[in-house]
């Protein structure tokens, strides 16, 4: 073994260990499953670490090493006892904490307190269909708000490809299949923004379909699910009341949809708040006046291949009045 | 048990006449100039298939390169997202179905017949057609990123993101070409390798004493023919439904996504071992002989390869994971998926036991190196292979670049270094001089460190998150420094392939090198020159250059079986399957067109179906046809010869059929491929009725067509059965040509044409559309799948009656017609149960 390459081992040993902050990191987790999911693999990576500097070290005694050791090594015994026994024994263990490990993530559906939520992946951005306690529906997208402490089961579908849904912060991922539904639960133990992405492969911007997921202390999210019911916020100001005019006149209702007004649309996102959440197109822009402008002017150009076609007819001011109506839809 | 009087008095000490020598090398000389193509010789094609095997995985990993740089820095517009995402699919499907496959197979072609000192494979022209095949196929496959045509729905190819509406256009499409040529070259190389090395063993070595290389090439060969039809019928049914919409996988008519999942896998995990076994084989080789001692474990190791290949059946849905499969059955393949790490650990420590039993110390030479740096990378990965199998691990990292890591792990620790280990080794083998040792050092190093460089990170990449196949990352995600770290080792991985290929270039000289230069113990070290070994020696142990001290002078005196070339073309021994006693003489066909066009034709009419100019594409196809039966025209010798004496006191027939002979033995492997494509059929009918039953006929498909109609179809392909009976026993006598068989064979045929036919017409006439729903569509495919064993049923039936028109076709000679026949019953066997399938379960359930 070069020194070299024992310096490769030890970064793979500490790293993980050193614990990286991430928004979308497996290794800072926050739900329940997660959270178990990181212990599993702590304990997978100190193990694997002591038996791969174990086989080193046996590789190069039976190189290096004095006559005894050579010896020793050199029978079918070690050949019985490495190759069978010990990896019958470990793997056995493995398998008994994996299993339980798996029915804490599992994918059996919630019990009747749970929060119910659906979320459907679309090339490429992500439909969230909440119910209130009322039993109506409603859209938003690209963010899922959820209540910490309080199991969340997720009903996964899709509109077209195979998309896979993945919240490395809160649990593991969970495929969306044409023809299928699959519940997902997740339990936020602390509030906090996890990021997530699709992690099935579904063609063109694949990389770009991310989303944010918001976990709010119970009595924050219930108020805030009583705002998002309800219908867009009037605009204030001119600016604002010219760029809901040019959104109207300029057909953008066709595919998006603002509650409480004509805008109807439901091929993409539903718009009704959408200056509150984190970021638009599917996380890849930070919320801003600057990033809706420069997303309806130059979508193709930052998220190629998604289905909304650029809009270069509006003139800047035009833009920045869209962008300032977009914005106060919170 | 032992047939061979003569076995007991080894080595003959007679002189051998003059002018053998002269005589073989004239017999197998190798074609020069503009003809070398019609080369058939394992040594030379072996070559052209490693050469084009190699250049590919050079292609690809400049590829991977270009990735590298787009993904070095966040937010990165080098390659843009759909080059990418064309390049990420161009290079996974290169690096695995038209380098390492290939490669491997290449190894076997190369390597085996020199291992059991056979003169050549027991079908040369096959394994030729299929490189041919292979190159040209793979060539314009990997040519399609420069005009914007490669595919980009992932090596794997799922649907529906696959299918028409998600991936129009021909891109597609030429993803199912290139896997359709390596499809073809991995049954044609199966097919050689079973045969070869069950049958053309050098007297004396038994099952026990074959090398291990050897053993794992008769179960690599196994596990093609079990593993690739699976992966035959996905891409059948991908095509079909791209062409012509039968919904095999669109969930809204019946079909399930999962489908191809299910099939895709039950071949993909497979093929990792498929890949992994023979290059770990070759460490099994190579170990041995730098520590100069036999292989400590060597039951144990050929028990592990066998348990392997049982295992890595049972392991596919390991790739799925995050589907949504419950947890219950996930937890079966997880305990599978961790069990086949078991005979990995039994190979890891066996090399090490003879590592320590080294007579001295293990010689520290490049090979040396490549297996101790394999030894590493393929442990970490074997490592996380068994968290990966871990479910609820897997939840977290499947499609993450911790995946990306793994795999590479295993595949490139696995294979690509063991690979350069047999570069090195075997070099002398193909080149009179060797590669240089202290060149090689640096190779080593450099892909060594690069390697690791570049993929260790990984690991963490993918733990921050990062999912695979993006062509890009936001900044703030954490990833860019990980990613520059993994670019920069990719460069000096490849610097490390640079410096070989400059080396390779330097140092390579057509012919052999010296004569065992490491001291090694198996036959393919025997001198040697372009008809193999000069006699077939009979071998005692497993290194029998290390038993048998005097062998090589012996084996080059041509003291030991046929010295020389007694019927004056091309030959070699053929043994018994388990104990390697001498049966017969093969004589084997040499250099030819026939097999070069058949394979150029069969390109073209692929590539011309696949960018769909329909009229050239059949012409093409017939074309293939044509060369085939020309090909084959030559191939049954007849037993004019008679018996002729290969040592003293020995003398052996010169032509062999029925259950003896290697042509029957290569049909039943071709059976057994056929029989698997089946039962991937026969799975997939019940799989999508488990998912979807409201589309069979008990919900909303069309009633069953009535009774006389599978009735009709199974009355006659029992007569195709009987009248190809009743033509075996009614075969002209010796030097005749007319025999019922004549009309028999065209008449047996017919009624298989017949059933098919019925079966088809029933459903038709009850109402059955097969683009209306999956249900139809299994039901066609199931008379489709028949319908093409019919067609080559047919082809062969008329090459038959065009055989023993020409007298060539008789009691005696009669390997053409046993050939047909075994294809014959194979089929309706086949069709009966398909009858039965589809006209019987739909009543059971319904």
């Amino acid at each position: 073994m070069s020194p070299v390459a024992r310096c490769i081992l030890l970064a793979c040993l500490v790293l993980p260990l050193a614990g990286c902050e991430g928004v979308q990191s497996v290794l800072s987790p926050e739900g329940l499953s997660a959270r178990r999911i990181a212990l599993l693999a702590h304990v997978l990576f100190i193990g694997g670490a002591v038996i791969l500097v174990g086989i080193v070290a046996l590789t190069a005694l039976s190189i290096y090493g004095g006559a005894g050791w050579r010896n020793r090594l050199a029978s079918e015994k070690i050949v019985i006892g490495g190759g069978i026994v010990f990896p019958v024994v470990v793997l056995t263990a493995l398998l008994v904490y994996g299993l339980a490990v798996t029915r804490v993530g599992g994918t059996d559906r919630a019990g009747p307190d749970a929060l119910r939520i659906a979320v459907v992946g679309e090339r490429w951005w992500w439909r969230v269909i909440y119910t209130d306690a009322d039993g109506r529906r409603f859209e938003s997208a690209n963010e899922i708000r959820i209540p910490t402490g309080r199991p969340v089961e997720l009903a996964l579908t899709t509109a077209d490809v195979i998309h896979s849904f993945w919240v490395p912060k809160l649990a593991g991922k969970l495929d969306m299949i044409p023809g299928r539904t699959n519940y997902q639960t997740v339990v936020a133990e602390v509030p906090g923004v996890s990021r997530g992405q699709c992690a099935e492969y579904c063609g063109g911007a694949h990389a770009l379909m991310s989303f944010f997921v918001v976990a709010m202390p119970p009595d924050e999210f219930e108020a805030w699910l009583v705002r998002e019911a309800g219908p867009a916020a009037a605009p204030g100001g001119a600016a604002a009341s010219q760029g809901r005019q040019l959104f109207l006149r300029g057909g953008c209702g066709a595919c998006h949809k603002v509650r409480g007004t004509p805008a109807n649309g439901a091929i993409g996102p539903d718009l009704t708040h959408v200056g509150g959440r984190l970021s638009i197109a599917a996380a890849t822009l930070e919320t801003s006046p600057q990033a809706f402008a420069r997303w309806i002017a130059e979508n193709q150009h930052i998220k190629p291949e998604n289905l909304m076609p650029p809009f270069r007819i509006f003139a800047d001011d035009e833009l920045d009045a869209l962008a300032t109506y977009l914005t106060s839809l919170r | 048990m032992n047939d061979d009087p003569g076995a007991a008095r080894l080595p003959y000490p007679e002189p051998r006449p003059p002018g053998e020598v002269a005589e073989l090398e004239r017999i197998w000389a190798t074609p020069s100039g503009w003809r070398l193509p019609t080369a058939v010789n394992n040594t030379v094609i072996g070559v052209f298939y490693i050469g084009a095997a190699f250049t590919f995985f050079i292609l690809a990993g400049i590829m991977a390169l270009l990735m590298r740089v787009q993904l070095a820095v966040p937010e990165n517009t080098f390659l843009g997202q759909d080059l990418y995402n064309q390049m990420f699919t161009v290079h996974g499907t290169t690096m695995m179905f038209l380098f390492a496959v290939p490669a491997v197979e290449a190894l076997g072609v190369m390597l085996l017949p020199q291992m059991l000192a056979a003169r050549d494979l027991p079908f040369p022209r096959l394994s030729a057609f299929a490189i041919w095949a292979y190159v040209i196929g793979g060539t314009v496959f990997v040519s399609t990123i420069l005009y914007d045509l490669s595919p980009k729905g992932g090596w794997f190819m799922y649907p529906p993101l696959t299918l028409m509406e998600y991936s129009p256009g021909d891109n597609a499409d030429f993803w199912l070409l290139g896997i359709g040529f390596i499809e073809i070259s991995a049954i044609a190389g199966a097919i050689e390798i079973i045969v070869g090395s069950l049958r053309t063993r050098p007297p004396g070595m038994t099952l026990a004493r074959m090398p291990i290389f050897a053993w794992t090439m008769l179960i690599f060969a196994l596990m093609i023919v079990v593993a690739f039809p699976a992966v035959i019928l996905a891409t059948m049914l991908l095509e079909i439904e791209r062409a012509f919409g039968w919904p095999f996988f669109t969930a809204a008519k019946g079909g399930d996504p999962l489908l191809w999942q299910h099939l895709f896998w039950f071949f993909g995990h497979p093929e990792v071992y498929i890949i992994f076994l023979p290059a770990a084989s070759l460490v099994s080789m190579i170990v041995p002989t730098m520590a100069r001692t036999p292989l400590v474990g060597y039951r144990f190791i050929v028990v592990a390869l066998i348990a392997t290949g049982f295992f890595s059946f049972g392991l596919w849905v390991h790739h799925m994971f995050a589907t949504g499969i419950p947890a219950l059955s996930l937890s079966f393949f997880s305990a599978a998926s961790m069990a086949v790490a078991i005979p990995s650990g039994i190979q890891v420590f066996a090399w090490i036991a003879t590592i320590a039993k080294a007579r001295g110390r293990l010689r520290i030479t490049t090979p040396s190196l490549f297996v101790l740096g394999f030894l590493f990378i393929f442990t970490l990965g074997g490592l996380t292979g068994v968290m990966v199998a871990l479910v609820p691990f897997d939840w977290q990292v499947h499609d993450s670049y911790f995946v990306v890591a793994h795999f590479h792990y295993v595949l490139v620790g696995g294979m690509v270094f063991p690979l350069f280990a047999t570069f090195y080794y075997w070099f002398p083998m193909v080149s009179r001089r060797m590669l240089s040792e202290r060149v090689g050092r640096w190779v080593f190093w450099l892909m060594f460190l690069g390697f690791n460089i570049a993929f260790l990170p990984m690991h963490l990449t993918g733990l921050l998150g990062m999912p695979r196949r993006v062509w890009t990352y936001l900044d703030g995600m954490g990833w860019g420094g990980l990613n520059m770290l993994s670019t920069v080792g990719a460069f000096i991985l490849a610097a490390g392939v640079a410096l070989f290929v400059i080396d390779l270039i330097r140092c390579f000289r057509w012919g052999s090198g010296p004569e065992n230069p490491w001291d090694a113990g198996t036959l393919e070290w025997l001198p040697n020159d372009v008809y193999s070994t000069r006699s077939i020696p009979r071998v005692t142990g497993r290194e029998p250059l290390w038993d048998q001290p005097d062998l090589a002078r012996q084996v080059q005196d041509g003291h030991h079986y046929l010295p020389n070339a007694p019927t004056g073309g091309r030959e070699t021994l053929v043994t018994s399957p388990v104990e390697a006693e001498p049966q017969y003489v093969i004589q084997m066909p040499g250099p030819s067109w026939t097999h070069v066009l058949a394979a150029l034709f069969t390109a073209a009419f692929f590539l011309l179906l696949t960018v769909k100019v329909v009229v050239p594409a059949v012409i093409c196809g017939v074309l293939a046809v044509v060369c085939c039966v020309v090909w084959v025209w030559g191939l049954d010798p007849g037993p004019d010869r008679g018996p002729i004496e290969v040592a003293r006191g020995l003398k052996l027939p010169v032509y062999m059929t029925g259950p003896a002979s290697h042509a029957w033995w290569s049909m039943v492997v071709l059976m057994l491929v056929a029989g698997s494509l089946y039962l991937a059929f026969v799975f997939s009918y019940l799989y999508l009725w488990t998912v979807s039953p409201e589309f069979w006929p008990s919900g909303t498909a069309p009633a069953l067509p009535p009774h006389e109609w599978p009735l009709a179809a199974a009355a006659l392909l029992v007569g195709a059965a009987a009248a190809f009976f009743a033509a075996s026993r009614l075969l002209p006598a010796r030097g005749r040509r007319w025999g019922w068989s004549l009309l028999l064979v065209p008449t047996g045929a017919a009624c298989l044409v017949g059933a098919v036919a019925v079966e088809i017409l029933g459903h038709w006439q009850a109402g059955l559309d097969p683009s209306e729903s999956s249900y139809g569509a299994l039901v066609y495919l199931a008379a489709g799948l028949s319908g093409q064993l019919v067609f080559a049923v047919v082809i062969m039936a008329l090459f038959t009656v065009a055989r023993q028109v020409a007298g060539k076709l008789d009691h005696v000679r009669r390997s053409s017609f046993e050939n047909t026949s075994l294809l014959v019953y194979y089929t309706v066997g086949q069709a009966l149960f398909g009858l039965l399938l589809v006209h019987g379960f739909p009543h059971v359930v319904g």
